[in-house]
């Protein structure tokens, strides 16, 4: 499954929805929305989702096992070839152009993330200000995302607030 | 001791990083930069075959980090307590599934979330660019705009700008998956030396 948690959703619709026939259309769709919008890795959420609605919490453990499992043994394997031929200057040299390729890749996510979470001023402020807070400081990550949600909360409720009146 | 350092850290990692594999890297940043077990550069490397092996890229790299940090046992630990706060929340919210789709307070704490997410993944962005395209073993003091043009590293500079245009605007080629680039890269970086 390659491309990560963005490149599962195909592939579970295939072998969970037609071939499995274990839930609708309509249900991973929720599931995959639900992923997205709770902390951690898509993939890993669809699938716990899913294991939990089969089978309750062990359900939900061993389907995230089973995502987790090929990334364990793949990377473990690439980790260990890749220790063994770090120090060589060639793979330096490779190392050093596939950085400027990550610097890129990074950055264009970082575009694509913002076309749907930059869409106004305040979410703008928001993003400039921790942009900057977290370049020039190491302010913890955890304080700014919890501070970001209270900051949404606020924010939006003063917004209905004034709506209402 | 590590592997308890280890699991808190990267607990902490899957319960605050929203927004898929990238939304971790800032966390897996700040582990580097407080606990010293590995440099930016070393990161970089990692995201980088993260992105070119198969599974979710979250996931590559908490095995990945982990492994560095204390081989297969670090790999393990640290992947399996990353995925634990998605596993408890996961159960929770799927108990409560309509009522948590039409929170209101949820939909309002993702909004300032998500650009927070994004400013933090930017950040991170800003660290890679760091090791990337600026010569790391030439010591100056960036005191003057001279010294500072002395440290960038212009051919990868100049890569680095041919990559930005080929992955967003040429039509057919801006679709190839990311290990394509990375593979040309590594190619670009043997041969043109940087």
């Amino acid at each position: 499954m390659f491309g990560g948690g963005y490149a599962m959703l195909p592939i579970l619709q295939r072998e969970i929805v037609e071939n499995k026939a274990w839930v609708s259309e309509e249900e991973i769709a929720d599931y995959y929305a639900i992923g997205q919008c709770t902390p951690g890795a898509i993939a890993v959420n669809t699938a716990t989702f899913l294991g939990y609605k089969k089978r309750g919490v062990l359900g939900g453990i061993i389907a995230t096992l089973g995502v987790i499992s090929p990334s364990l043994l793949i990377i473990m394997l690439l980790a260990n070839i890749i220790s063994r031929f770090e120090h060589y200057p060639f793979v330096e040299n490779a190392f050093k152009g596939i950085r400027v390729a990550v610097f890129v890749l990074i950055l264009n996510s970082v575009v694509k993330i913002g076309k749907s979470a930059i869409i106004d001023k305040v979410t703008l402020f928001i993003f400039l200000v921790v942009l900057i807070v977290s370049i020039v400081t190491k302010f913890s990550p955890i304080i700014t995302v919890l501070a970001a949600a209270v900051l949404g909360i606020a924010v939006q409720w003063y917004r209905r607030k004034r709506r209402n009146k | 001791m590590l592997y308890l350092k280890l699991f808190c850290e990267f607990f902490k990692t899957g319960l605050f990083a929203v927004g898929g594999g990238m939304a971790t890297l800032p966390f897996l940043s700040a582990i580097g930069d407080t606990t010293k077990w590995f440099s930016p550069m070393q990161l970089a490397n990692m995201v980088a075959v993260s992105e070119s092996t198969p599974g979710p890229l979250g996931i590559n790299m908490a095995t990945y980090v982990g492994y560095t940090i204390s081989h297969a046992a670090g790999a393990v630990i640290a992947t399996l307590s990353e995925v634990m706060p998605s596993i408890i929340i996961i159960s929770i919210v799927a108990a409560v599934l309509q009522k948590f789709k039409d929170n209101q307070y949820i939909k309002d704490g993702f909004y300032g979330l998500r650009a927070a997410s994004t400013g933090l993944i930017g950040a991170a962005c800003f660290s890679v660019a760091k090791v990337a395209l600026l010569k790391i073993n030439v010591h100056v003091n960036i005191r003057t705009v001279l010294s500072f043009m002395k440290m960038i590293n212009w051919k990868a500079l100049l890569f680095a700008c041919i990559l930005l245009i080929i992955t967003n605007w040429i039509p057919k080629i801006k679709q190839w998956h990311p290990i394509v680039f990375i593979a040309i890269s590594a190619l670009v970086g043997m041969i043109w030396k940087f």
